[in-house]
């Protein structure tokens, strides 16, 4: 696949799981203000994918975005470990949230740079919303981690410790990073990590928790190669398309 | 011990079991304290309330805020402030307003300036068909 597809397909099937496993605390959340946030931030995620479908449709000749959503294989699919795991407790979604979105945001911020104009003019138009789900996950974490009780700095902590692995797993390497960088399409995983590190521990530090020192990525998922839990998530999210594929909505 | 079986997915999954055991009571006023937002939705407009949220800290207030009112429709700026700094007065007090309505000298509506301004208009503006 070439490289820019490859990258528009990572970001946006990250976007898309990100936004059904944040969705499922829809109605089950710690307090019903904090239940709408969060739902709201995972409709905006969903919108964020299905914006990068409609560029792979329209640009680059891929089927229209409800097929590439709902009707793939999970091997087709490339979102990062990270965003399939179960939403356990809140503290892990919670961090979750936080470490994707911190990532997130400055990824959209270097695509606004980005030599293919759809792209860079999606970059600029949700930078906000991007902007304050990063907000609302810093402002949580330092609450919980910083001024909250003992339990809640130890969740917090361990949200981390459990986080990291897959979270770094978030910069794998795509099909090609020279190409995308050579194309002036996106400056690649590397310097987005770089980034991402430097401001996640900003945060940390702000909140008293210890990033792990010597955590290897977990890796695979740019690949096709999956957690178990991503199969049952994607049979979840189309039941309702596969009962009747044609409908018109 | 069998478990809770419910059309919500997500609920099957966290494999509660089933019990007739009832539920403990809440304990009263176990809730968050308040915050009373307001939102701005025009450059030199009036921060008008819009209604209030549950939120440990002002700033939780403000980031949950943003969700709940200023999700809809435009909006330039929020302002929350926690409504135990809110002053107001007493309901017993509503007898201090009681005689405002009368005074109809305070409305603006009360003066009856429009026929003024309409016969100075006559008399000193150009009329329709009259302009060279």
């Amino acid at each position: 696949m070439n490289a820019t597809k490859d990258l528009l397909y990572r970001i946006a099937d990250d976007c898309l799981i990100i936004a059904h496993r944040n969705s499922e605390w829809t109605g089950l959340g710690p307090l019903l203000e904090e239940d709408i946030a969060f739902s709201s931030i995972a409709q905006d995620k969903l919108g964020h994918a299905l914006s990068l479908y409609r560029i792979l449709h329209e640009e680059f000749g891929e089927r229209d975005p409800d097929t590439i959503a709902f009707t793939r294989n999970e091997k087709d699919f490339t979102c990062c470990h990270f965003v399939e795991l179960p939403n356990g407790e809140y503290d892990f979604s919670l961090m979750r949230h936080f470490l994707f979105d911190a990532a997130e945001f400055l990824r959209w911020t270097m695509l606004k740079n980005s030599s293919i104009a759809s792209v860079a003019a999606l970059a600029a138009k949700i930078q906000g919303e991007t902007k304050y789900h990063v907000y609302h996950g810093r402002t949580w974490v330092i609450r919980l981690a910083s001024a909250g009780n003992e339990e809640s700095k130890a969740r917090m902590q361990s949200a981390l410790e459990t986080c990291w692995p897959f979270a770094l797993g978030m910069f794998e390497h795509g099909v090609d990073e020279q190409a995308l960088i050579r194309e002036g399409v996106f400056a690649g995983e590397d310097e987005l990590k770089t980034q991402w590190e430097e401001f996640v521990r900003s945060t940390m530090v702000e909140a008293g928790l210890i990033i792990p020192e010597h955590d290897a990525a977990v890796l695979g998922g740019r690949k096709g190669y999956h957690t178990e839990h991503l199969q049952p998530l994607l049979d979840e999210m189309t039941v309702v398309f596969r009962t009747d594929p044609g409908a018109e909505w | 011990m069998a478990t809770i079986v419910s059309l919500d997915p997500r609920v099957t999954r966290l494999n509660i079991e089933s019990t007739d055991a009832s539920m403990d009571p809440k304990p009263e006023l176990d809730q968050f304290q308040t915050f009373e937002v307001f939102v701005q939705q025009k450059t030199g407009a009036h921060h008008v309330h819009v209604g209030c949220v549950h939120a440990p800290t002002s700033d939780l207030a403000l980031v949950l805020a943003k969700e709940q009112y200023g999700r809809r429709g435009t909006t330039l700026n929020m302002w929350v402030v926690n409504t135990r700094d809110v002053v107001t007065t007493s309901a017993d007090d509503a007898d201090i307003f009681a005689t405002t309505p009368e005074k109809k000298y305070r409305d603006v509506a009360a003066y009856m300036v429009r026929n003024k301004v309409e016969e100075f208009k006559k008399k000193n503006l150009p009329q329709d068909g009259e302009k060279s």
